[in-house]
């Protein structure tokens, strides 16, 4: 899965006005010692899940990004060998570079067209036209389709014997093969996919504005740009930033395309592919893998602490 | 009041159209609605570019080209469904999603009611703790998971593999705990937003914490569940990367992730690729339809304000 959904705080009802009364202790008081039982299994069973596969892994990944361990002999075999690992990655690996040059790429064009397109289009959405409904439904209808299903869909129009784009324009580029272009036509279709996703998470922004801002801006003569940029778009402060972090982590997670692809090989180079391929593929090198793994990690956990602070801070509001 | 309002919200939002007033086509109008055609038409146009082409038989398009109108015919289906298996791989599907889901919105529920339901500190904590991890990149995990996964034996009856790994057991474990962080975060919001006068009057009453939340809580979350419940087997479903590390034998792989596999097999027929991509997408699009407003209250939920 690859969609980062807007999480936020449930805005539509105002937060309970009702204070708690008594306090911390008072409540655990009135609690019997069924129910304190009943309370720790509720909370642990899923922590202990949510721990054992997803944050203890998290950390042995950078644990084992320092070491030289095969992921074949035994675990007290493992040496520590500081930071060879990461210049290993950097000095000695062909792919790394261009996986971080593609990463950013694709970082670049979903931040600077896709996201864009997708906001300007909640914008024009949001004037409640008449058929905005099958507007909607057409863009984000490719949200709901897996990125590995889009790989194959649009294979019928990037083939280089069968696709339509070579048979409309008379060229024979292989444009998933092309070392040269592959990047850009894998692009595109996850850019297809990214702009009714930001769509929906804008346009579900924009309708919680409230209309007395608009109409203040509009009794004051400013103009329908002016009044967006000057008056809506500082409004929606957290979810622009939402809507960058869920851009960013999305071209860091991106995997799934250009793996139905050709396994992120020739031109399509992604961290993510690497990773997988110095796992699963023929050579497993655990703490090389490992160190490209720390990366992404140290790169996402930045994103979700501005996420989760962003949210946070709406929440308590 | 929460729920009432929630709900007539969406429902206001899914009939937007309706009752908009006529308002006079000014030209600039018309310029936004062609422009918004045009941009939906090329939006739909990869999805009924595949629906056509499975339609049309790989004879009629060798020989006419693509860019051609005839050769129709359902074969293309009846030849992919067999030559792919497609029928185990959905029930796989079916094997993976339809326990995780259920498993994901029950712990991930029981979570969220203890966070909302009592003010304590360690909760903000908790509430990060979840849903960071649904925001980490998969392979950051990778390494440590498939291990693991080699080494955690499962008795016979649960899996033939007798390890964790190429066992749904294992991709049902992992997709609940990476799922259960949104889950969470999405609950425990919509129950901070239920009247606290609820929990008095049961505590008045001596009902249980466990009676709390079954009874009181849980029927009042039922919007919010539907939504999760949409998103969830829609994401589940179309989850790849798990499935593709986590799984070898190549019969027990769900649908998305036996995509992969077919690309040998229809390597060069893209008819066969189109019939095959129309027919994994048919229950994402299906559910789509059908609970279109959860799905989209699911992705948006709480984004609209007052």
């Amino acid at each position: 899965m690859s969609d980062l959904p807007l999480i936020q705080a449930d805005r539509a009802v105002p937060p309970p006005a009702t204070p708690t009364t008594g306090g911390r202790r008072r409540r655990l008081r009135l609690l019997s010692r069924t129910d304190r039982v009943v309370i720790t299994l509720m909370v642990l069973v899923p922590l202990l899940l949510v721990t054992a596969f997803v944050w203890l892994p998290a950390a042995a990944t950078v644990v084992l990004s320092g070491t030289d361990w095969d992921g074949i002999g035994p675990l007290n075999e493992i040496d520590f060998v500081g930071a060879r690992n990461y210049s290993d990655v950097v000095n000695i690996y062909p792919p790394f570079v261009p996986a971080v040059q593609n990463n950013l790429l694709w970082l670049a064009v979903l931040f600077l067209v896709a996201t864009p397109f997708g906001m300007f289009l909640a914008v024009l959405l949001d004037k409640e036209l008449r058929g905005s409904r099958f507007y909607q439904t057409a863009l984000y209808l490719p949200v709901v389709l897996s990125l590995a299903l889009i790989g194959f869909v649009w294979q019928l129009l990037y083939s280089r014997d069968q696709g339509l784009i070579n048979a409309v324009f008379g060229s024979s580029i292989d444009w998933y093969g092309d070392s040269n272009v592959n990047i850009w036509a894998v692009m595109v279709a996850s850019g297809w996919r990214h702009v009714g996703y930001i769509m929906l998470l804008y346009l579900a922004g924009l309708k919680g504005v409230d209309p007395s801002l608009r109409e203040a801006a509009a009794v004051d003569g400013a103009s329908e740009s002016r009044t967006f940029f000057r008056v809506v778009f500082p409004v929606l402060r957290p979810i622009n930033v939402i809507v960058l972090v869920v851009t960013v982590i999305e071209s860091l997670r991106a995997f799934d395309l250009v793996w139905v692809v050709n396994k992120g090989r020739n031109g399509l180079e992604l961290i993510s592919a690497l990773v997988t391929q110095n796992v699963v593929g023929e050579a497993s090198r655990i703490g090389f893998g490992s160190a490209l793994a720390t990366i992404m990690l140290v790169v996402s956990l930045v994103f979700i602490t501005i996420y989760l602070a962003t949210v946070m801070r709406e929440n308590r509001q | 009041m929460s729920t009432a309002t929630a709900t007539r919200r969406t429902g206001g939002e899914a009939d937007a159209d309706a009752p908009a007033p006529r308002r006079k086509l000014t030209p600039l109008r018309l310029l936004l609605h062609g422009f918004l055609i045009a941009v939906s038409l090329i939006w739909l146009f990869p999805i009924a570019w595949a629906v056509l082409t499975s339609l049309r038989s790989y004879e009629y398009t060798a020989a006419n080209g693509y860019v051609s109108f005839g050769g129709w015919t359902f074969d293309n289906y009846v030849t992919a469904w067999r030559t792919a298996e497609f029928g185990q791989h959905f029930l796989n599907s079916v094997y993976i999603t339809v326990p995780a889901v259920l498993l994901t919105l029950f712990l991930a529920s029981c979570v969220a009611f203890v966070i909302a339901r009592f003010s304590w500190k360690l909760n903000l904590i908790l509430l990060g703790v979840f849903t960071a991890a649904n925001l980490l990149p998969q392979q950051a995990l990778l390494i440590p998971l498939f291990r693991l996964y080699t080494e955690v034996p499962l008795p016979e009856f649960m899996s033939d593999s007798e390890l964790l790994y190429d066992s749904y057991w294992g991709l049902i474990l992992i997709n609940v705990a990476f799922q259960c962080g949104f889950c969470v975060f999405v609950l425990s919001n919509y129950m901070k937003a239920l009247p606290r006068d609820l929990y008095e009057a049961a505590m008045v009453d001596g009902a249980s914490v466990w009676r709390q939340y079954w009874q009181v809580t849980m029927p009042l979350c039922r919007p919010a569940l539907a939504a999760l419940a949409t998103l969830e087997v829609t994401w589940i479903y179309n989850e790849f990367f798990w499935a593709t590390v986590l799984m070898r034998t190549g019969d027990k792989f769900p649908v998305t992730s036996s995509l992969n596999n077919l690309r040998g097999q229809f390597f060069t027929d893209n008819n066969l690729v189109s019939a095959g991509s129309v027919l994994v997408a048919i229950p994402t699009l299906v559910i789509f339809f059908m609970l279109q407003r959860h799905f989209v209250r699911g992705l948006t939920l709480g984004a609209s304000k007052g």
